[in-house]
């Protein structure tokens, strides 16, 4: 199958949809696939790589932090970027704007700072492109 | 002490990675501190009472989700703590979803009774 190329603008915070975790999940499956990937991280969602993020306990069910096994985004979309293979790529690139607003700029390895005509650039040079917006 | 009766409208945000829903847990959190909390679910929430969810098998290259969710065993835990969960018939009829799908024993109501149930209450939340 010749090598195509997606786009993802994703616009959710981590841990408040799960557009997110849907969204992750077409990435995956076009990585495995060989496919190269973009994602644009728009308004909350350049919270996704934060290096910050910390799994926690569950103190209703009782858990320790290591029986609870709490997933973190960040781990998910360095698992993702990991994931790659020879030359294939992901781009993950952070709104820059956002992430001043937020005070958002301490990332895992392998994101970068951009602007909407980075996503627009992305989008050109893209098979298809989806726009994941908050609702 | 006084009683809570909290309505959960909006389902599935964040479920995945919280691995439950974050309301049904605040909730939970509550009950667990000695306060007298019931659950009315209306909505796409009446979906959190259907049994045999299951989510588990997710992975993000090697990443695994090994701990999902199991947001009908969440709804059973309030039965378990002798706390009423309410689940509103016409929002189940809307989504095709059968009282038989449904976990046991939630307490099935029709949408005209639920300012009744509501009286019924001292706090009234609703997320």
């Amino acid at each position: 199958m010749a090598r195509k190329t997606l786009s993802v603008l994703l616009m959710d915070p981590p841990y408040e949809s799960n557009n997110t975790p849907t969204a992750l999940r077409v990435i995956d499956a076009a990585l495995r696939k060989g496919h190269n990937v973009n994602v644009f991280a728009y308004e909350g969602a350049v919270a996704l790589t934060l290096k910050g993020q910390a799994p926690h306990p569950n103190p209703v069910k009782g858990t320790t932090v290591e029986q609870q096994q709490h997933p973190t985004p960040k781990d998910w979309i360095a698992a993702l970027m990991k994931s790659v293979q020879g030359d294939q790529k992901i781009d993950w690139i952070n709104c820059g704007l956002c992430v001043d607003e937020r005070g958002a700029g301490d990332w895992i390895e392998g994101a970068r700072r951009g602007s909407p005509a980075d996503f627009a650039k992305m989008a050109d040079a893209s098979n298809q492109t989806l726009v994941i917006a908050t609702r | 002490m006084a009683k809570t009766l909290s309505i959960v409208e909006c389902a599935y945000r964040g479920t995945i990675e919280e691995q439950d829903d974050t309301v049904l847990w605040f909730n939970q959190a509550m009950v667990n501190a000695g306060f007298e909390v019931d659950v009315l679910l209306r909505g796409n929430a009446v979906n959190y009472a259907v049994r045999g969810q299951d989510v588990s098998g997710l992975r993000f290259g090697a990443a695994s989700l090994d701990n999902p969710p199991h947001i009908d065993k969440d709804v059973e835990w309030f039965q378990a703590k002798n706390r009423t969960v309410y689940v509103v018939a016409e929002d189940l009829a809307d989504r095709g979803i059968d009282r038989a799908e449904l976990v046991e024993p939630v307490k099935v109501v029709p949408r005209a009774e639920v300012a009744r149930i509501v009286t019924g209450y001292d706090r009234v939340y609703n997320w």
